[in-house]
C-alpha cells in the first residue's frame, strides 16, 4: 500500500503498450471492420442495382416478344391475304385462258367452215356448168352465166 | 482461491501481513507512504508479462487480420475493438485516434491484471517461496502479491497517464489562457475567484485519486477478502463455510472484475471528452 518507484515503470510499461496496441491492433481492426462494411454496402448496392436492371432486362424482352409476336402475326396476315390473291389471280388467268383458247379454236373452226363453204360454192358452180353443159350438150359460157351462177352459189 | 497452508493457521496476521507485502530488490520494506527508493518487482514483472501477452496476441492477430473469414481470437478482439469504439463514440465524438487504444488498452491490460485474482491466493507466493527456498532463500521473508491492481503503484500509473492527457486535451482545445479561466470563474463566475480557483482544483485533482483509488480499493478489498476466506481452514468443520464463502465471492468477483476495468475505461473517455469541450462550452 505504497507509491514507489514501480509506478514509473507501470507508466513506461502502460504507454509503451497503448502505443503498440494502437499499431499493431486497434488501427489494424478499425480498418479491416471499415472495409468490411464498406464492401458490405457495396455488394447491397450492387445487388439492388442487379435486381433493378434484371426488371428492366425482363421489361424489355416482355416488349421484345410482344413486337415479335404482332409482327408475326401481321406477316401471317399478309401471307394470307396474299395467298388469296394469288389464287384468285391464278383463277382469272386460267378463265381468261381458257376462254382465249376457246375463241381461238372457235375462229379456227368459223374458219374451216369458211373455207370449206368456200371451196364447195367453188366447186358447185362447176358441177352446175358442168351438169348444164352435159344437159344442153354444148359448152355453156360461165361468163356469161356468171349472174345466173353466182345468185345460185348464194344460195347454198 | 480457499487452499491455505498449515503455517497460516497458527498466525493469522503474519499470513495476511506476508501476502499484503510484496517482493523488493533487496528485501526492503517501504519506509512511508511514498518512497522511490523502492521497487516492487513482483508487480511490475506481473503487469509487464500481462502486458507483452495482451501485446502479443494483439501482434499475432493485427498480422494476421483476414477481412472475410473472421476466426477465433480474431473475432474476440473486433468484439472487444468494436465494443470499446462504440463506447468512444457515444461519449466522446470528436475523439482523436488516441483515445480509442488508449481505451482498448485500459480495458483489456486492467481486466487481465484484475483477473491474477482469479489465481487461489496461495498459488503464486507458495510457488515463488518454493522456488526461492531452493535457492536458500528463507521462504518467510519471500514475498509475492500477484495481482498488480492490488497495488497503489499500478492504478496511479494508470491515473496520472490519463491525468496528463486530461490536461494535454484542455490545454490542446482551450489554449493555456482557457484553461486557466475555467479555474478563475468556474463553477460561480467572476466574483468568486478564490473560491472557484479551489473548486476546480479539487475537482481535477479528484479525478486521477478517484480513478487510481477506486480499482486499487476494489481489488484490494476482494483479495483481502479471499486471504481472510483462505483463513478459516482453520479446522475440518469451518471446511464447508470455506467453501461456500469462496465460492460465492469468487462469483461476486467475476462481475467486480470486468466492472472496474470498464469503469477506468469509461471514465478515461468519460474525463478526456470533457477535457476536449471548447472554452465556450463550459
Amino acid at each position: 500500500m505504497n507509491v514507489t518507484a514501480t509506478l514509473i515503470g507501470q507508466l513506461i510499461v502502460f504507454s509503451v503498450l497503448i502505443w503498440f496496441v494502437k499499431a499493431v491492433l486497434w488501427e489494424p481492426i478499425i480498418n479491416t471492420l471499415e472495409d468490411r462494411k464498406k464492401r458490405i454496402a457495396d455488394g447491397l448496392a450492387a445487388s439492388e442495382k442487379g435486381f433493378k436492371d434484371q426488371e428492366v432486362a425482363k421489361e424489355i424482352a416482355l416488349q421484345e416478344i410482344k413486337k415479335a409476336k404482332q409482327e408475326a402475326s401481321e406477316i401471317i396476315a399478309q401471307a394470307k391475304a396474299r395467298d388469296g390473291q394469288m389464287l384468285e389471280e391464278a383463277k382469272n388467268k386460267a378463265a381468261e385462258e381458257a376462254e382465249r383458247v376457246m375463241a381461238g379454236a372457235q375462229a379456227e373452226i368459223d374458219q374451216e367452215v369458211n373455207r370449206a363453204k368456200d371451196s364447195l360454192r367453188s366447186q358447185v358452180a362447176e358441177l352446175a356448168v358442168a351438169g348444164a353443159s352435159k344437159i344442153l350438150g354444148k359448152e355453156v359460157d360461165a361468163k356469161a352465166h356468171k349472174a345466173a351462177l353466182k345468185e345460185l352459189i348464194e344460195q347454198i | 482461491m480457499s487452499e491455505s497452508s498449515a503455517p497460516a493457521i497458527s498466525n493469522p496476521v503474519e499470513y495476511i501481513q506476508h501476502h499484503l507485502g510484496n517482493m523488493t530488490l533487496d528485501g526492503e520494506r517501504p519506509a512511508s507512504l511514498v518512497d522511490f527508493s523502492v521497487f516492487f518487482v513482483d508487480t511490475f514483472l506481473v503487469s509487464l508479462i500481462l502486458a507483452m501477452l495482451f501485446g502479443f496476441v494483439a501482434w499475432r492477430v493485427g498480422k494476421n487480420l483476414d477481412a472475410d473469414n473472421p476466426t477465433g481470437l480474431q473475432n474476440v478482439l473486433e468484439t472487444v475493438v468494436e465494443f470499446v469504439n462504440q463506447q468512444v463514440k457515444d461519449i466522446f465524438p470528436t475523439a482523436d485516434k488516441w483515445i480509442g487504444p488508449l481505451a482498448i488498452t485500459i480495458f483489456v491490460w486492467v481486466l487481465l491484471m484484475n483477473a491474477m485474482d482469479f489465481l487461489p491466493v496461495d498459488l503464486l507466493p507458495s510457488l515463488v517461496s518454493g522456488i526461492a527456498a531452493v535457492f536458500g532463500f528463507d521462504p518467510h521473508q519471500v514475498h509475492f502479491k500477484a495481482v498488480p491492481t492490488t497495488n497503489l503503484d499500478t492504478t496511479f500509473a494508470l491515473a496520472l497517464l490519463v491525468f496528463g492527457l486530461i490536461i494535454f486535451y484542455n490545454i490542446k482545445n482551450k489554449g493555456f489562457i482557457g484553461y486557466m479561466k475555467v479555474f478563475l470563474f468556474h463553477p460561480f463566475g467572476k466574483f468568486l475567484i478564490p473560491v472557484n480557483i479551489i473548486m476546480t482544483t479539487i475537482e481535477e485533482v479528484a479525478k486521477p485519486i478517484s480513478l487510481g483509488l477506486r480499482l486499487f480499493g476494489n481489488m484490494f478489498a476482494g483479495e483481502l477478502l479471499f486471504l481472510l476466506i483462505a483463513l478459516l481452514a482453520f479446522s475440518v468443520w469451518a471446511m464447508p463455510a470455506q467453501v461456500a464463502l469462496g465460492t460465492l465471492w469468487g462469483i461476486f468477483h467475476m462481475l467486480v472484475v470486468p466492472l472496474q476495468a470498464f469503469i477506468f475505461m469509461l471514465l478515461t473517455i468519460v474525463y478526456l471528452g470533457l477535457a476536449s469541450q471548447g472554452a465556450d462550452e463550459h
